[in-house]
């Protein structure tokens, strides 16, 4: 993948949490307008590198461009909006959903209009009516499509999705993949998205990253996962499959 | 008072060292160095506001807060060692405060100036100042950590630091100011203030008294609000980094 097609892009990139380094110089390409599923275990670092492409953390080592400029070359706040990033706790704050869907518009100094508020809960598969609703009362799928809902009215070229199916049932997280592929072709934006789901993988990804312990141990199109060459992906694979 | 009642004033503290000491409360160490730190902190403070009062020299009450903030500062400090430069911070607030509060009493000739009246004014508003620097230092600890999800997801939409940490700071401001603002509720009903008590023992007339009080009372309403409110801003960079990141 040539370096000006990228999305993203990771020089030698490690980090440290203290004494412990949480990534190993990592370096690659997540392409531009496409889908990448990122999978692995458990303290992998997945969640950090999310971070550090969203800036809320800052590598010790190594460089990261967003769009081919650096990262420490853009202002924090344009790059947050640039580089969306749904959590994976999907924190909702005090009030309604539509108090929650305006938050990324207020902290930009501007309102939320009663269209932009329905489009947005309509194009991820909410009905309009859950507007008005607690946003502490909703479901945990509920809460991962306002979460989404809310990064989007960022609209940001990149959109980072931290493990966001990991406790939904079967039918919350197909309309998650659906919503996953919609984003993506309508809007042209860069999909990155960390899962635990083979399947989830091979189905909504041009590309996939296995990461192990810090570090990128395999990368390419989303057919690898049915014929990896590390051995400890093979292994990973198995395992998650049985 | 003469000296022989001020004697049998200790009746006061045998009682909690008898009781102490048959219930096996392991109080009587503690009892004792703080009887006898106040005894001397309080007459060593006698002697040196009677040789200010009647020496009437401005420098040796400059001296005197300052020895008021430096001592505030150093007890406020340790509830804030999370917060880069705490002690710089405690001192500026201290001094604003008194500074503010001083400002208006001496320039609108509420007070004169006199060390009679500037000394013990500065103790209860520095005092009173450290006492909610504390509460709220504590409170500003735990808000930041509790809201900690919050924050970070303001941050990563594109929030400003000051935008992330709004509600925290802003709880923290609240929770606080609210015991002066709910004792000034009851004042007079429940218990007699301190001050005012004193005076009418000495012999004061109760109203004059009650005034004193009143200024007292609003004093410390302005000094609870800004101490809370300046260390409040003072405090809040300090979690985040120049690329807007919580510090962990």
């Amino acid at each position: 993948m040539e370096k000006q097609q990228a999305a993203i892009y990771l020089n030698s990139v490690t980090y440290r949490a203290g004494e412990k380094e949480i990534l190993h110089e990592i370096t690659g390409t997540f392409a531009k307008g496409k889908i990448t599923s990122v999978i692995g275990p458990s303290g992998a670092g997945k969640t950090t590198l999310f971070r550090l492409c969203n800036g809320l953390l800052s590598p010790d080592s190594g460089r990261i461009q967003i769009d081919g400029r650096d990262i420490l070359s853009l202002d924090p706040i344009s790059l947050r909006r640039q580089v969306g990033i749904v959590l994976q706790q999907a924190t909702m704050l005090e009030g309604s959903v539509r108090d929650n869907l305006a938050l990324p518009l207020q902290l930009a100094g501007e309102d939320l209009s009663e269209e932009e508020a329905a489009r947005i809960v309509q194009e991820v598969g909410l009905d309009t009516d859950i507007l008005d609703r607690d946003s502490k009362s909703l479901s945990g799928g509920q809460k991962q499509k306002v979460s989404i809902a809310r990064t989007l009215l960022n609209r940001p070229q990149i959109l980072l999705l931290d493990e966001i199916t990991s406790s939904l049932d079967r039918v919350s997280k197909q309309d998650i993949e659906k919503l996953i592929l919609q984003i993506n072709r309508e809007y042209g934006t860069t999909v990155i998205w960390i899962t635990h789901n083979l399947e989830q993988a091979k189905a909504v990804a041009d590309q996939v990253w296995v990461m192990m312990t810090g570090e990128v141990v395999e990368a390419g199109t989303a057919d690898l996962l049915d014929h990896p060459e590390k051995e400890a992906v093979k292994q990973f694979v198995k395992e998650e499959e049985a | 008072m003469s000296f022989l009642a001020l004697l049998l004033t200790l009746i006061f503290v045998l009682i909690p060292l008898i009781l102490s000491k048959t219930l096996r409360l392991g109080l009587e160490k503690d009892t004792l160095i703080a009887t006898v730190r106040s005894i001397i902190q309080l007459f060593a403070v006698g002697y040196v506001l009677q040789f200010i009062f009647e020496s009437e020299n401005m420098l040796y009450i400059f001296l005197m807060v300052t020895l008021m903030i430096g001592a505030a500062t150093q007890n406020a400090r340790k509830k804030g060692a999370s917060i880069k430069g705490i002690t710089w911070k405690l001192v500026l607030t201290f001094v604003v405060i008194e500074v503010l509060t001083q400002g208006i009493l001496l320039g609108l000739q509420i007070t004169p100036p006199t060390a009679q009246y500037i000394i013990p004014l500065s103790g209860m508003v520095i005092g009173n100042s450290m006492v909610l620097g504390i509460l709220f230092l504590n409170r500003f600890t735990s808000e930041v950590a509790s809201r900690r999800e919050e924050t970070e997801l303001i941050l990563s939409l594109g929030g400003t630091p000051k935008q992330a940490i709004q509600k925290s700071l802003l709880a923290s401001i609240k929770a606080s100011t609210i015991p002066t603002i709910e004792s000034q509720k009851t004042i007079g009903l429940v218990q007699l203030p301190g001050m005012m008590s004193g005076q009418i023992i000495a012999g004061a007339d109760p109203l004059k008294a009650v005034m004193f009080q009143l200024l007292i009372l609003f004093l410390l309403l302005t000094t609870a609000i800004v101490t809370s409110i300046m260390l409040g801003f003072l405090s809040y960079p300090t979690k985040f980094t120049e690329r807007m990141q919580m510090i962990e």
